[in-house]
């Protein structure tokens, strides 16, 4: 296996960090490849980035129709719901694979801060919603400007 | 010769044994595979994914499939919670039945793949003479 310049601690002192990241980041190599179909309890996959006004939300629905999602925001928590429908079978059909979920899903997220549901803007695109998740403009941090005395 | 991930190590390998060349994770998607009087439909879950990237090839028997997931990262927040990475998909599989190789229909829809796979008409049994010696 090729080793390639991996940052070392500096020779004077022990820098716990630096071998924690290092066995991290080994950890990481590892197992970071494999990916676990989602079983039905934790359909939809969801990942949530933020800033001090506003956050956007990401969930992998795949296979459910945009019409059949229901998102609902209350006070700081988003609630996703929806069905999957399964694969509609015929007489005579032989499963061969079935690692797909299908069925009823719902899902919450609890943000760090409420949300105008308002200004709330949800897309979908190659089976992913992005909702985007706006902080109420009387609840966003003000900039204080310290006057020289 | 594959490329380096940021740190400088080899990327992970995908399941083929072989070194991707792009950096990042490949995934195996969730399959459904249903064989049906006329035809073997595949329904793969590959939420995500670029339809521009997407490969589907069938090389004598084996088929494989292969997409890009498009990022979703929005610039400029800071990640909160993750389940889910980018990455890519790919999974082979080697198909048993005759397939009617001009008939293969793909269809992305809703980060879901469907592929119907038909079966060729079967060949009318031949039965062959042994001769005698």
């Amino acid at each position: 296996m090729m080793q390639g310049p991996v940052p070392i601690a500096s020779p004077r002192q022990m820098d716990p960090f630096q071998q924690m990241w290092r066995a991290q980041s080994e950890l990481n190599r590892a197992i970071g490849s494999l990916r676990f179909a989602p079983t039905q309890a934790d359909y939809p996959l969801i990942n949530v980035w933020a800033s001090a006004d506003h956050a956007v939300l990401c969930a992998e629905v795949p296979g459910v129709e945009p019409d059949a999602l229901d998102v609902s925001v209350h006070q700081d928590t988003v609630t996703l719901r929806g069905t999957r429908e399964p694969e509609a079978l015929s007489e005579g059909d032989v499963v061969h694979r079935a690692e797909r979920t299908a069925g009823a899903f719902a899902r919450s997220f609890t943000l760090p801060f409420h949300v105008d549901p308002d200004g709330v803007k949800a897309s979908f695109k190659h089976g992913v919603l992005t909702l985007e998740l706006p902080r109420p403009e009387s609840e966003r941090p003000k900039r204080i400007k310290v006057q020289p005395s | 010769m594959a490329e380096l991930q940021q740190d400088g190590r080899p990327a992970a390998t995908n399941g083929n044994g072989a070194e991707p060349t792009r950096v990042g994770p490949t995934f195996i998607p969730a399959t459904d595979i249903i064989e049906r009087s006329d035809a073997l439909v595949m329904i793969l879950d590959v939420p995500g994914a670029d339809p521009e990237t997407l490969d589907v090839t069938l090389d004598e028997r084996v088929l494989t499939i292969a997409a890009q997931s498009m990022s979703t990262a929005p610039e400029g927040l800071r990640p909160l919670y993750a389940e889910y990475r980018d990455g890519s998909y790919e999974r082979k599989f080697v198909i048993s039945d005759q397939i009617d190789r001009d008939g293969i229909d793909a269809v992305l829809k809703n980060g879901v793949l469907r592929l119907t796979l038909p079966k060729a008409a079967q060949q009318p049994s031949k039965k062959i003479s042994v001769k005698l010696n």
